[in-house]
């Protein structure tokens, strides 16, 4: 039965990934790399919530009968172009960064500041 | 996915970095696919894999392309890297802990596929008469969330805008020749993605308009039109694609859709239902819905095409400015 978790348990491993990306590199851009799949990990997490066994994509058809949950997928869809809205603010504020500092690295914005 | 995931953790050079983010991206959408989340592998497909990582290496034009890493690793290092792997497998241990509660992937029976689900499933196609149950949860059911995202999208493009203004509508004679000579001797990519464009265009208007009956809808489309527009910009320069597409026609669009949207809820509200309420627009309810659908997945289409094209010129015209003071 526990590889039937299977699924979620990828969604873990990918979240962790993720947040060591965030948290150890110093360069900021690399951060934001590991932010986003810290973003998708959690994606695929209520993807795996909403599907259904034997189910079929949400679109009505007289041939099935069973579907997959259609809550999640149109969390998860405008969730993703949301996401990428706000990666290019934060792209936005570390080119500003860059500019003003000279520097996207952290630890070296923590010593300017000084 | 995981060992691309690994891959990246391990490249110092950022250029390679944003290009496995880019097969990730794609991973992802397959995976997508393959749990019956059409609409969700669509966007991820055009977001996680197209725009991101060209977002990404426009940036990385303008803060350098390698990673510094210390060619010594300090003891006090390697301790704090230890003591973080550590923390992080406490925690995913801790929620593998707690998955252990979850019901079984794929079970019907589980909480999550109860209580509004079945409701979804079984009324939408006969409350609001379109086989896409995914549209009609975005678009009529959820209305208010949608139009909160889109709202968020917008103000996301104005705050990047905000950031770069100074130099976004400047002209910039420096450096403006560099990115076409740069393009013109890849005479095959240029003719072929010419090619290609209108393609790319049509099928967003396709997958714009079919959103009710297949997958697809505003969020879609918008965001492959504006990987259109970003491919013609790439391969011709920003100065030609700003001829194509002026910025200011772009930020009137940008705001236009959001209100396309507002306005939709307050016409229903005039009519006499609730904000958004689009079964009062016409005489049969289902018409309503089919035509309030319609319209505001329009002015979602309008507002991220043109937000999405509005950052990408706004980084775009950002680099250029920086590779010519270098």
């Amino acid at each position: 039965m526990y590889y039937d978790l299977y699924n979620y348990w990828m969604v873990i491993i990918l979240m962790m990934i993720g947040l060591y990306i965030v948290i150890k590199p110093s360069n900021l851009i690399k951060k934001l790399i590991g932010l986003n799949i810290f973003q998708t990990s959690v994606f695929i997490f209520y993807i795996s919530v909403g599907k259904v066994s034997e189910g079929t994509a949400p679109i009505f058809s007289s041939t099935h009968s069973v579907y997959s949950n259609p809550l999640p997928h149109v969390l998860i869809l405008t969730a993703i172009v949301v996401g990428i809205a706000t990666m290019a603010l934060a792209l936005a504020l570390v080119v500003r960064i860059k500019s003003a500092y000279g520097t996207v690295e952290d630890d070296e914005l923590q010593e300017q500041d000084h | 996915m995981v060992v691309t995931a690994l891959a990246i953790v391990r490249v110092s050079d950022l250029f390679a970095a944003v290009m496995l983010s880019g097969i990730y991206g794609l991973l992802s959408a397959s995976f997508f696919v393959a749990l019956d989340a059409v609409d969700v592998a669509f966007t991820e497909a055009a977001v996680g894999a197209g725009i991101f990582p060209l977002l990404m290496m426009l940036v990385l034009g303008v803060t350098g392309r390698y990673e510094k890493t210390k060619l010594v690793p300090i003891k006090a290092d390697v301790v704090k890297k230890l003591a973080l792997v550590l923390a992080l497998l406490v925690t995913g241990a801790l929620l593998v802990f707690g998955t252990l509660d979850m019901p079984i992937f794929g079970a019907a029976d589980a909480p999550a596929q109860q209580h509004v689900n079945i409701r979804y499933i079984q009324q939408s196609p006969t409350e609001i008469g379109i086989p896409n149950m995914v549209t009609s949860v975005l678009a009529s059911y959820r209305g208010y969330d949608t139009f909160g995202e889109v709202l968020v999208i917008f103000t996301a493009a104005m705050g990047v805008l905000a950031l770069f203004s100074s130099q976004l509508f400047s002209q910039v004679t420096a450096s403006k020749n560099k990115a076409k000579n740069e393009m013109h001797e890849h005479n095959v990519l240029r003719i072929v993605s010419k090619m290609l464009i209108p393609f790319i265009l049509l099928f967003a208007f396709y997958v714009q308009f079919h959103g009710e009956y297949g997958p697809g809808g505003g969020f879609q489309a918008g965001v492959i039109f504006a990987a259109g527009i970003i491919l013609y910009t790439m391969l011709y320069g920003l100065d030609k694609a700003r001829q194509v597409i002026k910025p200011t026609v772009l930020r009137v669009l940008c705001a236009l859709g959001v209100f396309i949207y507002g306005t939709t809820g307050v016409v229903s509200m005039l009519a006499g239902g609730n904000f958004l309420d689009y079964s009062v627009l016409a005489n049969d309810p289902v018409i309503g819905q089919h035509l309030g659908i319609l319209v505001i997945e329009l002015g979602v289409g309008i507002t991220i095409a043109a937000g999405m094209i509005l950052i990408f010129f706004a980084f775009s015209q950002q680099a250029e400015t920086q590779l010519g003071e270098q």
